[in-house]
């Protein structure tokens, strides 16, 4: 009976004290409250540090998603390099779980901080490449598949990705 | 039966088998690369070991050695581990040692998702890369524009070689240079040239091998919707599973049907479906306006054209073998019977109606290709096997090595031993007898080698018949007397002996020869099988709607005087010469033709039907083995596509036909074909009908990870629409329902915890290599007939050749010869243009070359000529099926000239051949 007393004393005593703690919450949308880098906000791919297009299209990002709002088609660049012909998130359905850049072996799909998405219009929501594509390498700033990739593109031949021995010649007798 | 005991419990197995299959067969995983059910074990891989005890104390003490699965027999008593951390260890270790040099591919690699490299390393359990040093890489190879080569990502299990050379017996394909610089490939860059060569990408267990249709316009396993299909590429009617995402067909893979494919498809099988995506494909009902051009109609109005046209009129009706025994059965109805014509030319419709009568007559079984591949003795009469029924060539390659089973079978060497079993028979093979028109694909097994031209093919099998039954025959030719007494010989020693002949040399006296052959071992008391092959998907079910009395194309020319003509997915300027088929089309005032693709019949059309394809309807066919199979819509038709059964039904519906009346689904239609047609009373067993369910629900054909069902569409509106409900079939479109133990002919994919690859098919059969557990697809309308008693046949004349004419004998090629699978993307790179085959001291009489141009019989045709020296003589060879060919008739006797004016092709350039020399790096 006691304890069940002082519990909630300790209680008023706790919600008293935050009375002169400095306020959390802030006035939005006038005031912007900071977002880590890491925060799931939308959706964006990016590029590797060449410039390049990060996505190989390998449909990972796709199957993880648990709301199923990821699709695309892989299509096959004159360099040999795997691509979305289109890469497209249903932003309604979203979730930002983050699931998608978990899944993600290239680093290519990134959640950011930018969470302000509202539109009047449902089919707004849907964003096609040309919307998810940013310039830049988002997060993770060195990676670059292709560097590892066995696969050969044009510029980076069989032997020429990290940890590659030159290839080779089947015709060579020596050991 | 043995009794062993893996990790203490005790199992009782089935002898003769090994281990590793034994295991998989009890559904425990074991890890395995080189060993593979159709080609038994190697052990090169050392990736399925187990430790082995040879008492209980050893078990105790943990004193066991380590052995691998697939070579070791289970034995009574045998004492296994699989779990300990021995045996754990080493399968790991061998993983960790196979990845030293695999490449960081998996994203970019066709076989992610569906590798079984991915299943087995993940089943070990091996993770992390401990070794710091450089990988080996390999410089892949050009290989056609069918497979696509990526050779870093091998894992040298032999699989692709064994498979490849010793299976299928190509002999372009090697393991070239030693140790780890190990490489599969050729000597050099090029075509591969088996017919077989696609399976390379399902055997191989990495993603070495793959489908570069896919490849090129890729999507995961995961992601496909796919259906039971049936290969409408030949008559053989393998077992598929296309594969559909985004309403395009993106790959074909085998489907396991124990006694129609097995695991294996052929080229024309596998790579020759994607016509589906052909831009020539109908979109829209089509009028023929006043300027002769299409105006697109919606399907409401174009059935009120064609009931319109067709209410009160004479309507006749061209079926098709190419389409499905319900579509056929509805025209039929709907023109009525005498009105009727199953579609063939001429010759086809006498020579498919021959082969149905002798085989329904013919005490000889029709055997399925597991009897096929136990054959020990085979004479094959006037077919190249390997370009008319592809697969059956395949298996007959397994059947030559029944002698070397027989001889492992002495030493009591059980037959997976693969390597053992080849080693000891070395190159001796069963006996093969070929005697066709010129050199066939499969000469490099069979034991003689004949050319004949087709009427003396007849007049040898019409001897060796006569030989057996101990008829004295008359006197022969001495290129024909020569072989008589080897064949008969063999065939009276056989313990089961297989005849095979066909329609495709043209020549019914062939045929016929060939039962009478069959006939007189039966008589003799032989154990004997009989295969007639038959053109097409459908053409046997198509003689047994219609039957012989039916009009063939000419006699419905002939006889012609119709208001309206219905043509059902037939271009009647492939199958028959131009003449016929103008006079046919010109004795009626309206045509309305139904059919997929643009064609020059759809053209000729006032109203033109878009019929859905084989990946998008429902139907079945009669394979050559007289095997009812049903296919299912991999996905639903696009915009006013429909299934010509649909159409035919709702205009007979329109036109308010009594037949009509009670036809609501599709299975009506199958269960009123079998209750009036007697040949094909047995079609309803080809599969479930559409109440069927499996444990109460529906059988899903989208995987449980299909992903992106709330994007795909959402371009077009996010409001997403239900899935496509399919009222037709037990089959949904969505991933909801139960892909488990359902008959095998509702199999959609594979798929198994742990077991992403093809591999997973082992959890759907009844033991390791057995027919799958829901039971065999399709139905066997033919079964032994009664022969009726007939004495010695005449001896069919003799072929003589008059000077300065030669007769015409069909030559075919995988691919080319057959219409559709022609207009897929990569076969089309690999057919040719028509062409005729003439012996070089022809070709110097006509002064031409090898690239020529001749005319036939003054303008009936003008061909590129090639020289072929294994043409029989007085004979030339000419590419069946082909552009330019449809006038040309088997067995007519044609001058010939030199073409004047002729342009030499240039040399033929492959699209895909580009980029890609060696040291290019691209691929
Ligand atoms: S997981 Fe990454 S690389 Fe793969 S498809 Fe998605 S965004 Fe592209
Ligand atoms: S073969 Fe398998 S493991 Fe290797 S890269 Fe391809 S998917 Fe990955
Ligand atoms: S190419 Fe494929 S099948 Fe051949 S050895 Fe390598 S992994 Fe095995
Ligand atoms: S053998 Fe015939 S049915 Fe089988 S895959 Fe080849 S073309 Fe198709
Ligand atoms: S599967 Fe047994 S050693 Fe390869």
């Amino acid at each position: 009976m006691f304890k069940a007393l002082m519990s909630q004393v300790r209680t008023i005593w706790t919600i008293l004290q935050h009375s002169f703690t400095r306020a959390e919450t802030v006035q939005y949308p006038e005031q912007k409250p900071y977002l880590a880098p890491r925060y799931r906000g939308r959706i964006v791919l990016t590029k590797d540090p060449d410039g390049e297009e990060r996505c190989v299209a390998c449909n990972l990002c796709a199957v993880a998603c648990p709301v199923d709002c990821i699709a695309l088609q892989q299509g096959v660049k004159e360099d040999g390099r795997w691509y979305p012909e289109f890469f497209r998130i249903n932003f309604s359905r979203c979730i930002m779980c983050g699931m998608c850049e978990e899944a993600c072996p290239t680093n290519a799909i990134q959640l950011t901080p930018d969470f302000e998405m509202c539109e009047y219009n449902r089919s707004s929501m849907v964003y096609e490449k040309e919307h998810l594509q940013i310039e830049g390498t988002g997060k993770y700033h060195d990676y670059n598949f292709y560097r590892v990739a066995g696969l050969a593109i044009t510029g980076k031949d069989k032997g020429q990705a990290e940890n590659e021995a030159t290839p080779i010649d089947v015709k060579s007798l020596l050991p | 039966m043995p009794t062993i005991r893996i990790d203490g419990v005790e199992y009782e197995m089935e002898a003769g088998k090994n281990l590793l299959e034994s295991c998989l067969s009890l559904g425990l995983d074991l890890p395995y690369f080189c060993w593979h059910p159709a080609m038994g074990s190697v052990g090169a891989c050392r990736q399925c070991a187990v430790v082995q005890y040879l008492t209980d104390e050893d078990e105790q003490s943990g004193r066991g050695r380590i052995v691998m699965g697939c070579m070791t027999p289970v034995t009574d008593g045998a004492i296994f581990s699989l779990d300990g951390d021995r045996a754990k260890g080493f399968r790991e270790s061998v993983v960790e040692s196979l990845m030293l040099n695999h490449p960081h591919d998996c994203p970019v690699c066709a076989e992610g998702g569906e590798c079984h490299l991915q299943d087995m390393t993940v089943m070990v359990g091996h993770r992390d890369r401990v070794y710091r040093g450089q990988k080996n890489t390999h410089r892949n190879q050009y290989l056609g524009p069918l497979i696509n080569h990526e050779m870093n990502r091998c894992i040298t299990c032999y699989r692709c070689t064994r498979y490849y050379k010793d299976y299928a017996g190509g002999t372009d394909l090697a393991a070239l240079a030693s140790h780890d610089h190990v490489y599969f490939g050729r000597h050099q860059e090029g075509v591969l040239e088996s017919e077989f060569a696609g399976n390379l990408v399902e055997v191989c267990p990495t993603g070495v091998f793959t489908d570069k249709t896919l490849v090129n316009d890729y999507t995961r396993k995961w992601d496909l919707q796919s259906a039971p299909s049936v290969c409408t590429g030949c008559a053989v009617g393998c077992n598929t599973v296309p594969g559909e995402r985004y309403g395009r067909l993106k790959r074909v893979h085998n489907r396991f049907n124990a006694e129609v494919n097995g695991y294996f498809l052929c080229d024309r099988g596998r790579f020759g479906a994607n016509f589906v995506n052909n831009d020539e494909r109908l979109e829209s009902p089509g009028l023929r306006n006043q300027t002769g051009s299409y105006d697109p109609v919606d399907h409401h109005h174009a059935l009120q054209v064609m009931a319109e046209a067709c209410s009160g009129a004479r309507v006749a009706g061209i079926g098709s073998p190419r389409a499905s025994v319900e579509a056929n059965y509805l025209l039929r109805n709907l023109v009525g019977e005498d009105n009727f014509s199953p579609g063939f030319n001429d010759r086809e419709h006498k020579l498919v109606n021959l082969a149905l009568e002798l085989q329904q007559a013919s005490s000889a079984v029709t055997p399925d290709i597991r009897s096929i591949e136990s054959a020990d003795v085979i004479l094959i009469l006037g077919e190249d096997l390997t370009n008319t029924a592809p697969r059956l060539a395949l298996a007959l390659r397994q059947s030559v090595r029944n002698k070397a089973f027989e001889m492992a079978a002495d030493l009591r060497l059980e037959s997976w031993q693969d390597a053992a079993v080849r080693n000891l028979a070395q190159d001796q093979l069963s006996p093969l007898f070929i005697a066709a028109t010129g050199s066939t694909r499969l000469a490099d097994v069979a034991e003689e080698n004949i050319t004949l031209a087709p009427q003396n093919i007849a007049r040898l099998g019409a001897a060796v018949a006569a030989s057996i039954s101990g008829h004295a025959g008359e006197d022969l030719e001495p290129e024909i007397a020569g072989h008589v007494e080897a064949i008969s010989t063999a065939l009276r020693a056989a313990k089961r002996p297989l005849i095979i002949s066909g329609t495709s040399c043209g020549n019914a006296e062939v045929m016929q020869t060939a039962a009478d052959v069959a006939e007189a071992l039966c008589q003799s008391g032989q154990q004997t099988m009989l295969t007639l092959t038959v053109p097409e998907a459908n053409s046997l079910g198509q003689a047994m709607l219609a039957g012989p009395d039916s009009p063939s194309l000419g006699k419905l020319a002939a006889d012609g005087n119709f208001d309206v003509l219905v043509i059902l997915e037939n271009d009647l300027y492939h199958r028959a010469p131009e003449p016929e088929v103008e006079r046919l089309l010109a004795t009626a005032d309206t045509v309305i033709v139904l059919d997929g693709l643009d064609n020059r019949t759809t053209s000729a059309a006032s109203l033109v039907l878009p019929a859905a394809s084989f990946a998008e309807t429902e139907g079945t066919l009669v394979s050559l083995e007289g095997r009812a199979q049903r296919h299912y819509p991999v996905f639903a038709p696009k915009g006013e596509r429909r299934p010509a059964w649909v159409w035919l039904l709702a205009c007979s519906k329109e036109l308010g036909l009594s037949t009509a009346a009670d036809l609501h689904h599709f299975d009506d239609i199958t269960r009123d074909c079998a209750a009036n047609i007697a040949d094909l009373a047995g079609i309803t067993g080809a599969a479930p009908d559409h109440h069927f369910r499996n444990a109460g629900v529906k059988i899903p054909r989208q995987p449980h990870r299909y992903s992106g069902r709330t994007a795909m569409r959402a371009d077009i509106s996010v409001h997403e629409p239900k899935q496509p409900v399919d009222e037709e079939s037990p089959l949904a479109f969505t991933m909801e329902g139960l892909n488990r133990s359902q008959p095998g002919s509702l199999l959609p994919f594979v798929w198994a915890p742990g077991w992403n690859s093809n591999q997973s098919l082992h959890r759907f059969q009844s033991e390791v290599g057995g027919p799958l557990r829901g039971g065999t697809a399709g139905m066997r309308l033919l079964g032994p007939g009664q022969a009726k008693e007939s004495g010695p046949r005449e001896n069919p004349p003799a072929f003589s050749p008059t000077q300065g004419q030669w007769q015409l004998v069909p030559r075919y090629r995988i691919f080319g010869s057959e219409e559709l699978s022609a207009l897929s993307l990569g076969v089309a790179e690999l057919c040719e243009d028509g062409y005729i085959e003439i012996r070089a001291d022809d070709a110097l009489g006509l002064e031409v070359g090898e690239g020529d141009g001749l005319n036939l019989n003054d303008g009936l045709a003008t061909l590129e000529v090639k020289i072929n020296n294994s043409i029989a003589a007085g004979c030339i060879g000419y590419a069946a099926g082909h552009s330019g060919t449809a006038n040309l008739t088997p067995g007519e006797n044609i001058s010939l000239q030199k073409a004047q004016g002729w342009k030499r092709r240039r040399p033929q350039l492959i699209g895909s051949d580009r980029s890609t020399e060696i040291g290019s790096g691209n691929d």
